[in-house]
């Protein structure tokens, strides 16, 4: 426990101190939320498909989780970059309570950020169905969170330069999040998009979020809530293989 | 405490570690001397569970590296190479969090940090963030990490690297201080001749992965008629650089690793 504790704390310290980052990445929302709210809003609107903001919204926050957290697993190539990444692997603990550790705080730093855009978005205009929706919709986050950490971690496990970061950003990250109904319903969709968007994992987050917050939901909060934790826990296995076999 | 039986390392083509045999003795500072890519990191690896031998044997305190990891782990202290600390962390927090993962309880671990902040006279700084520290001023904070948890064996590789003539005095008699007060064996590197003379009770010379030469410092001197340390350093290894092939290497391993990463 101790070890999961203190390495979930050095994430979060890391992620406090940074308020740069924090800061930055607050403004991509930002300007989704002004440029695409605004500026679809009313096509949207004539569309009959209500009110963009409020479909919008749990879209930025489930993109917003999507990056913060893909990026903290990703860190660990800076962990090995800079060094601290052997001090972890010589010290006498299991490589599983290690890699758990940091995850759990990276999940945590993500989830802080959806906090964020949450209260943005209220700022914005958006309104929740009800308080009592919140709590569903954490748990989806927490879920999106800690998958996505992991698939970071096991990314960052076989990727040694920045050159590689850019590669996964722009042929992984990217399409993760365009394809997942963040930005647009799915439903009418061409089949092969659909198809992509049902294999996307973030699809299920967004919907799972939207379910919670404004009561529409695509695949249906259950099934969400299904193929989240499956996909979850193969990932969290994934990078703890991975992160197992690293050599100094 | 140390016992190495025909340990060899290969990577690829290169055999960075052939055939090496020795021995360190409980209590003993043993210095382990080469020019640069001799192999020293990598044996140091290989001992310290960070890397798997290709063959050979290998022993730390009557357990096997490769396999009792964890039991191997808790009982060695290291200062690696290459930097290891968190930049983002101060140096208290870089000290408790090392002490947390190597079991060190709570209370004993406050007064560790402080004794050994202060030994290396770090403690006015100990709230401040590594990254504002000074290249000599991170290098003595990584020698108070390792020794944070009272390891019974101290691998230092090149401690003193980047380090002012005060502070690598200063340095090697808390080394041997250590080693009179506690009994810490230490194993270390270097590539001041001059400190390997003064601190270290046997060496061991390697150059292309293998040993040519094990004796105390005045054995040394002795076989190759030298009167100093470096003398002898360089009749056993020859004055040519030895880099080139190394770097060569390293060149390309970068390069396979940039190109594994891009799959
Ligand atoms: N991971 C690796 N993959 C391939 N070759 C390696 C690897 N690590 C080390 N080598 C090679 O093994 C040889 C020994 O390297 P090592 O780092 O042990 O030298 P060293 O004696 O510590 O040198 P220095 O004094 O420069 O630190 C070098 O030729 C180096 O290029
Ligand atoms: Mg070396």
């Amino acid at each position: 426990m101790t070890t999961i504790y203190v390495l979930w704390l050095r994430q979060l310290k890391r992620y406090i101190r940074s308020k740069p980052r924090i800061i930055a990445s607050l403004g991509q929302p930002l300007l989704y939320l002004l440029g695409f709210g605004f500026g679809f809003g009313p096509v949207f609107q004539k569309a009959g498909q209500g009110n963009y903001i409020q479909f919008l919204a749990p879209g930025m926050i489930g993109m917003t989780i999507l990056f913060t957290s893909i990026f903290s697993g990703i860190e660990l190539m800076f962990d090995r970059q800079f060094g601290f990444l052997k001090e972890m692997l010589v010290a006498p603990q299991p490589r599983l309570l290690l890699m758990i550790g940091r995850t759990l705080g990276g999940a945590t730093t993500a989830i802080l950020q959806g906090i964020l855009v949450i209260v943005i978005c209220i700022i914005a205009g958006f309104r929740p169905l009800s308080i009592s929706a919140l709590p569903i919709a954490f748990a989806f986050m927490v879920l999106v969170a800690v998958l996505f950490t992991a698939l970071g971690t096991a990314i960052a496990c076989t990727l040694t330069d920045m050159q590689g970061f850019q590669m996964v950003m722009n042929f992984l990250v990217m399409p993760i999040f365009f394809l997942s109904g963040a930005l647009f319903p799915l439903t009418g969709v061409p089949a092969a998009m659909a198809l992509l968007a049902n294999i996307d994992p973030l699809s299920y987050g967004v919907d799972g979020i939207r379910g919670a917050m404004i009561g529409v939901s695509h695949f249906g909060m259950l099934l969400d809530f299904i193929v989240l934790g499956i996909m979850a826990m193969v990932f969290l296995a994934i990078g703890a293989r991975q992160f197992s076999r690293i050599e100094a | 405490m140390i016992r190495v039986e025909h340990l060899t390392k290969t990577f690829g083509e290169i055999q960075a570690v052939r055939d090496v045999s020795f021995e360190v003795g409980m209590g003993e500072i043993f210095a382990f001397l080469g020019p640069n890519g001799a192999g020293k990191t990598t044996t140091i690896k290989m001992l310290t569970t960070l890397l798997r031998p290709t063959s050979g044997k290998v022993e730390i305190d009557g357990l096997d590296p490769a396999h009792q990891q964890n039991e191997v782990r808790k009982r060695f202290g290291i200062v690696f190479q290459d930097p290891s600390l968190d930049d983002e962390l101060t140096a208290a927090e870089n000290l408790d969090l090392h002490g947390a993962l190597y079991h060190v309880p709570r209370k004993l671990r406050v007064e560790r940090t402080e004794s050994l902040l202060k030994l290396f006279e770090l403690w006015d700084r100990r709230n401040d963030p590594v990254k504002q520290f000074s290249g000599g001023m991170r290098r003595r904070l990584e020698i108070a990490r390792g020794l944070l948890h009272t390891p019974k064996i101290i691998f230092l590789d090149e401690p003193t690297l980047g380090l002012d003539p005060q502070t690598r005095n200063q340095l090697w008699a808390q080394v041997k201080k250590l080693n009179e007060e506690e009994r810490v064996t230490v194993f270390l590197t270097t590539h001041y001749m001059d400190e390997a003379d003064r601190v270290a009770h046997r060496i061991a010379v390697i150059d292309h992965g293998a040993i040519v030469a094990q004796g105390t410092p005045a054995e040394l001197k002795q076989q190759t008629n030298s009167e100093t340390l470096e003398q002898a350093f360089l009749a056993l290894t020859g004055s040519s650089i030895r880099d080139e092939g190394a770097e060569a290497n390293r060149d390309l391993r970068n390069m396979a690793k940039m190109w594994r990463g891009r799959r």
